[in-house]
């Protein structure tokens, strides 16, 4: 997302694309299932992120899906002969290149497409979770960009028709921070925010430890895989969006994000510190005790519903 | 995280990949540092992997004593459940898990054979083959 603003010739970071669309949050469905286990995310869907930004940058994104294969293909290839840089929406399973663990059935992972290499037909590809620039063959691409199941991409590939502009970072940024303050501690559903870390503290509490331990420590790993494998930075997006707050506090000369930024760290820091106390239980180091984790959930909500409300004070005077 | 503190504790399951965390640098602001793992992470990461292939071996002891198909083994393998491999497929949940007993599976039509294979993602002839 942020390199694609970039392309278009803005200085952006992808701590900022992250922070300036809101993409900050915590949301747990435990009536949306994945292979039995339930919808959890630290962040929002992609989709989120692609129409925070127009607002903001005042330009706008074209978003397209398709029904069949071949058109999604045909227009893909149009766009990239025009030297267009396309976001992608996809399956991580069908992707070649990636580890073979990290191949799970997710669809809502996002590529961006820069070019192809005519005599292969390959597809030149950058993936925000590896280093370096990979490619794909179009034959795997489809297969990726055209997944089904929960949120299928539907072959979903975005681009820029109008250039984005430099904003005035003094308003949008206070605003962005504002709506994920709100969106963290006064969600419109029970599930998301502050009070979906409670939620989800009381579905810990309630596994079946003693008669099914397996079963347990399914959805224990799970909410961690969802923390720190998932996207970049680890900690749950916490430590992407600190970074987001540090060039906050130089764009909009407001040192006080600076030192919220600090906290937010320590946050993060916290959140992994409950990943490793779940593996070691995972691996049987320590007994397995839902109701421990449960104990650091509930100490997170309270450490992040503080955060979050000193993080609105300190963009409300504005 | 300080960036002296990001473990680079070599998981496996990143394949010999690195991955991009942000921590703190020595200048006190946050930047992206490289790691090639975490073992907390890569615990999740093989439970997940486990899971499946814990579920593909049971499937397999249940093939071989005639209650089960290769079509409930490759679905585990494709890291896919009932409820994934009916939207993949386009078939109803009952439909696949019909499809799955032996006996239906054994008839099952070419044109049938053909959807699960394009959504398990393998040759239609790989279908019967376990190993």
């Amino acid at each position: 997302m942020s390199a694609i603003v970039r392309h278009c010739g803005l200085p952006f970071s992808e701590p900022m694309a992250f922070g300036l669309s809101s993409a900050l949050t915590f949301a747990f469905f435990p009536f949306i299932k994945l292979s039995g286990l339930p919808l959890v995310s630290y962040r929002m869907p992609p989709k989120t992120i692609i129409r925070g930004l127009q607002k903001p940058l005042r330009f706008s994104m074209r978003t397209e899906t398709f029904r069949r294969p071949e058109d999604g293909a045909a227009r893909l290839n149009k766009l990239l002969d025009a030297g267009q840089l396309v976001g992608l929406q996809v399956s991580v399973f069908w992707l070649p290149f990636m580890p073979p663990d990290f191949r799970f059935h997710f669809n809502a992972h996002n590529l961006l497409a820069y070019g192809r290499d005519e005599t292969s037909g390959d597809y030149l590809l950058s993936d925000p979770v590896l280093e370096m620039p990979v490619r794909c063959s179009p034959a795997d691409l489809a297969k990726a960009r055209f997944a089904r199941g929960l949120l299928a991409p539907k072959g979903l590939l975005y681009y820029p028709d109008r250039a984005p502009q430099e904003p005035a970072w003094e308003r949008v940024i206070p605003a962005a921070i504002k709506k994920t303050a709100r969106n963290m501690l006064r969600p419109p559903l029970p599930f998301i925010g502050v009070k979906g870390i409670a939620r989800i503290a009381r579905a810990f509490e309630r596994l079946p430890a003693a008669t099914a331990p397996q079963a347990a420590k399914l959805y224990i790993g799970h909410l961690v895989r969802m923390q720190e494998e998932i996207g970049t930075g680890g900690g749950g997006f916490r430590f992407m969006y600190a970074a987001f707050l540090e060039e906050a506090a130089t764009l909009t000369a407001r040192p006080a994000l600076a030192e919220l930024a600090v906290r937010l760290i320590e946050i993060g820091d916290l959140w992994r510190e409950f990943a490793l106390a779940a593996a070691r239980m995972i691996r049987d180091r320590d007994p397995l005790d839902p109701g421990h984790l449960a104990v650091l959930l509930r100490a997170q909500a309270e450490h992040e519903k503080a955060f979050f409300t000193s993080l609105y004070k300190a963009v409300r005077s504005s | 995280m300080e960036a002296a503190d990001v473990p680079q504790e070599n998981s496996a399951t990143y394949g010999g990949h690195l991955k991009a965390v942000y921590a703190r640098s020595g200048d006190g602001r946050l930047g992206l540092t490289q790691t090639c793992g975490w073992e907390a992470e890569e615990t999740v990461t093989r439970q997940a992997v486990q899971m499946f292939e814990d579920l593909a071996a049971a499937a397999l002891e249940r093939a071989r004593a005639g209650q089960s198909s290769p079509l409930e083994i490759h679905m585990y393998r494709a890291r896919m459940d009932i409820a994934l491999l009916a939207q993949a497929s386009g078939f109803w949940r009952w439909q696949v898990r019909r499809h799955i007993r032996p006996a239906v599976f054994a008839r099952l039509s070419k044109a049938h054979r053909a959807r699960y294979a394009q959504a398990l993602g393998i040759d239609p002839d790989q279908l019967d083959t376990v190993d």
